[in-house]
């Protein structure tokens, strides 16, 4: 299991640059997530590393050695891809076991490994029948299950779990995630639904238009979003946006906005100081909002719809132009098209930099 | 109720002129074909004064050495010519199958063959073949061999032949090869990279596996036509020397104009369409082989939801 390596790695196809130069390390028995909205470049990033594609600049290392010139036979890697990729003309058995067969391992070794992977998998009364023959998530785990029995040191996941219904997704997402507890391997994991990122990953890389915007855990990336993007990518419902001007009132920083006027905390105020006095965008996750006002700042919102999803309900909700998206208990209903105050927890409040998005 | 009637019977209304032809053009020539079978006939009398001889000619035939030999050079050659056309065309496809630039230029070049008429392809190869003047007599004098008898020795004929076709026909094999490839499944292609496989590897397990549906039709088809071939033998040998390339539709042809037997040449011609409607039916067959196989599995899959 080695640790992965990628050197100012980039991809061009013809005149059009996919990804520009970036590093990225993935350590030793990690399971790293990449996530980002679709065609920002994961699954070229993870063909690359399975050697499906060239590079067009840089170097991949396992440990210390380059790799992006070797066959992916040598590069000791299993892959499972969106479109499972099964081989149409053998039973599962033989799918499962085809690795195996080339590497000329011996017949009643194949048998046992095939049958105990297929056992963990739930697809051991399968393993006679064809692809053809299997469902949608039945065929997802046969694919898993092709992977699993090679002893390779590094598996690759591009979106396995994207062709099944939600249900199922829900389902082998909690499946996955117990197996990734109990296997000790190198685990790249593409996907662009955030949930499964959170759920699975240790550590999280989130890209947008062929850049690295943030790595770190699930925690870091939910906490400490380094931009507007990050902080709106990671989280469900996602984090509200709005714009207003940092103004200092008695030695304290406010954002003040249409409709609107939150304090920052004493600590949010010392840092921005400099920053006083200059347009800026407001985040504000649904999760921020509380309905009991001693613990927050006010805010008046106007409620336009509510959402019962349960336990939880999510109201869409305006202020001044702006839409908010608030979560609150469902216990305390709230009725559409009243005016209601809520308290935002102030040290929840993320403040970014207009035009560039960076986090202040 | 009676709408109903009038309403199902509407699209046979329409099919009717259409099949009306049909059955014209192409049933009254069989129909006729089999009933002159029938009949010893000589073509200076009319059909109606033809003597009716029941299954004599097909018992005759069965009994002329010459028939018997002119059908097993039929069969001989289509064996031959169609198993090389079918390794070299897929060959071809295999190897060209690739994304480099030019090779569409390369591909284009390669099905050319194939658009050239049967009597051109046949006249051409026979001024390459000719013992004198000939490109390949003339290539093997030059770097000192002796000269190759093409068209004058019955196993040098039979050879010449199967060349000529091979090089006609190959193309055809190659093109329908190249987009069985091409429509294979990519992503199980780079899964047998992933899995360890060489490229004689991911041909021989996935490649092949997964184009012999399109590869048995070709065959077929390809026997098919090589039952009936005509011009290219008739322009190079002429069935000559002796009954070497003699092959059915050219023995046919020379009952009907040359013996004047046109009850004979009618029933030989039923002896290649018996062939030929088995292969059809070979073929229809698998067809409906691998339809009933995909439905069953579609629905097997299916219940299992
Ligand atoms: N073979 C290719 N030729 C040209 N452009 C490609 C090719 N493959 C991918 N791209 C482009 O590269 C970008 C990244 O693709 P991809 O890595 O598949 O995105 P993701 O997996 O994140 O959805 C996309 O804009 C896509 O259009
Ligand atoms: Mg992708």
């Amino acid at each position: 299991m080695p640790r992965i390596t990628f050197d100012q790695v980039s991809k061009s196809y013809g005149a059009v640059e996919v990804l520009p130069p970036f590093d990225l390390s993935l350590d030793d028995g990690e399971f790293t997530v990449l996530v980002g909205p679709s065609g920002c470049g994961k699954s070229t990033t993870l063909r690359m590393l399975a050697g499906l594609e060239t590079l067009s600049g840089g170097e991949i290392y396992f440990d210390d050695k380059p790799i992006s010139r070797l066959d992916p036979k040598e590069r000791d890697l299993a892959m499972v891809f969106q479109d499972y990729a099964l081989y149409p003309h053998m039973n599962i058995a033989k799918n499962m076991s085809f690795a195996l067969r080339l590497a000329r391992v011996s017949k009643s070794e194949i048998q046992e490994k095939v049958q105990r992977v297929a056992e963990m998998l739930n697809i051991a009364h399968l393993l006679e029948r064809k692809p053809a023959e299997l469902s949608g998530g039945q065929r997802q785990r046969v694919a898993m299950g092709r992977a699993l029995v090679r002893d390779a040191g590094t598996f690759l996941f591009d979106e396995p779990l994207s062709n099944l219904d939600a249900k199922l997704r829900g389902k082998m997402r909690a499946e996955l995630a117990e197996m990734r507890d109990t296997i000790d391997k190198n685990m790249v994991y593409v996907t662009h639904d955030q949930v499964e990122a959170m759920t699975l990953g240790d550590r999280i890389v989130v890209m947008s238009d062929g850049l690295i915007q943030q790595q770190g855990t699930p925690e870091e990336l939910f906490k400490q979003p380094v931009n507007k993007f990050v902080a709106g990518f990671i989280g469900a419902p996602t984090m509200n946006f709005v714009d207003a001007e940092l103004v200092d009132e008695t030695g304290k920083l406010w954002v003040r906005g249409d409709g609107f006027a939150l304090p920052l905390t004493d600590a949010d105020s010392a840092r921005l100081s400099s920053a006083k006095d200059r347009n800026v965008t407001v985040g504000l996750r649904p999760s921020s909002f509380t309905a009991d006002l001693t613990q927050g700042a006010p805010i008046e919102l106007k409620v336009v719809v509510s959402e019962y999803l349960g336990a939880q309900s999510v109201l869409v909700t305006r202020c001044g132009a702006a839409e908010l998206l608030v979560e609150t208990q469902s216990a305390s209903p709230v009725k559409a098209g009243t005016l209601q105050t809520f308290g935002v927890l102030t040290d929840e409040i993320m403040i970014f930099d207009k035009s560039s998005g960076l986090r202040l | 109720m009676q709408t109903a009637n009038v309403n199902r019977l509407t699209p046979y209304l329409f099919l009717a002129p259409a099949a009306i032809v049909m059955a014209v053009a192409l049933l009254y020539p069989i129909g006729y074909m089999i009933y002159a079978s029938f009949l010893n006939w000589n073509p200076s009398q009319r059909i109606g004064e033809a003597e009716f001889v029941g299954l004599q000619n097909y018992v005759n035939l069965l009994g002329d050495a010459a028939f018997r030999e002119s059908f097993f050079v039929t069969i001989k050659f289509a064996a031959v010519v169609v198993t090389l056309e079918m390794f070299l065309g897929v060959g071809l496809a295999l190897l060209l199958d690739r994304n480099i630039r030019g090779m569409s230029v390369l591909r284009t070049l390669f099905i050319l063959p194939m658009m050239i008429a049967p009597i051109v392809v046949g006249l051409m190869w026979r001024y390459m073949y000719h013992p004198s003047v000939g490109i390949f007599n003339r290539t093997l004098k030059s770097l000192g061999f002796e000269p190759i008898p093409w068209l004058s020795d019955g196993s040098w004929a039979f050879a010449s032949v199967v060349i000529a076709d091979v090089w006609q026909w190959t193309p055809f094999i190659f093109i329908l090869s190249l987009a069985a490839l091409q429509s294979l499944p990519q992503s199980a292609m780079e899964a047998s990279r992933i899995d360890g496989a060489t490229g004689w590897q991911q041909i021989i397990y996935i490649k092949l596996p997964l184009m012999m549906p399109v590869l048995v039709v070709t065959l077929l088809l390809r026997l098919i036509d090589a039952f009936k071939v005509l011009e290219v033998i008739l322009v190079l040998t002429n069935g000559g020397p002796g009954l070497s390339t003699e092959i059915l539709s050219l023995r046919i042809s020379r009952t009907a104009s040359e013996f004047r037997e046109l009850g004979e040449a009618a029933a030989m011609s039923n002896y290649l369409l018996i062939l030929l409607i088995i292969l059809t039916f070979a073929m229809f067959a698998y067809n409906k082989a691998v339809e009933a196989r995909t439905a069953r599995l579609r629905k097997a899959a299916e219940e299992d939801l």
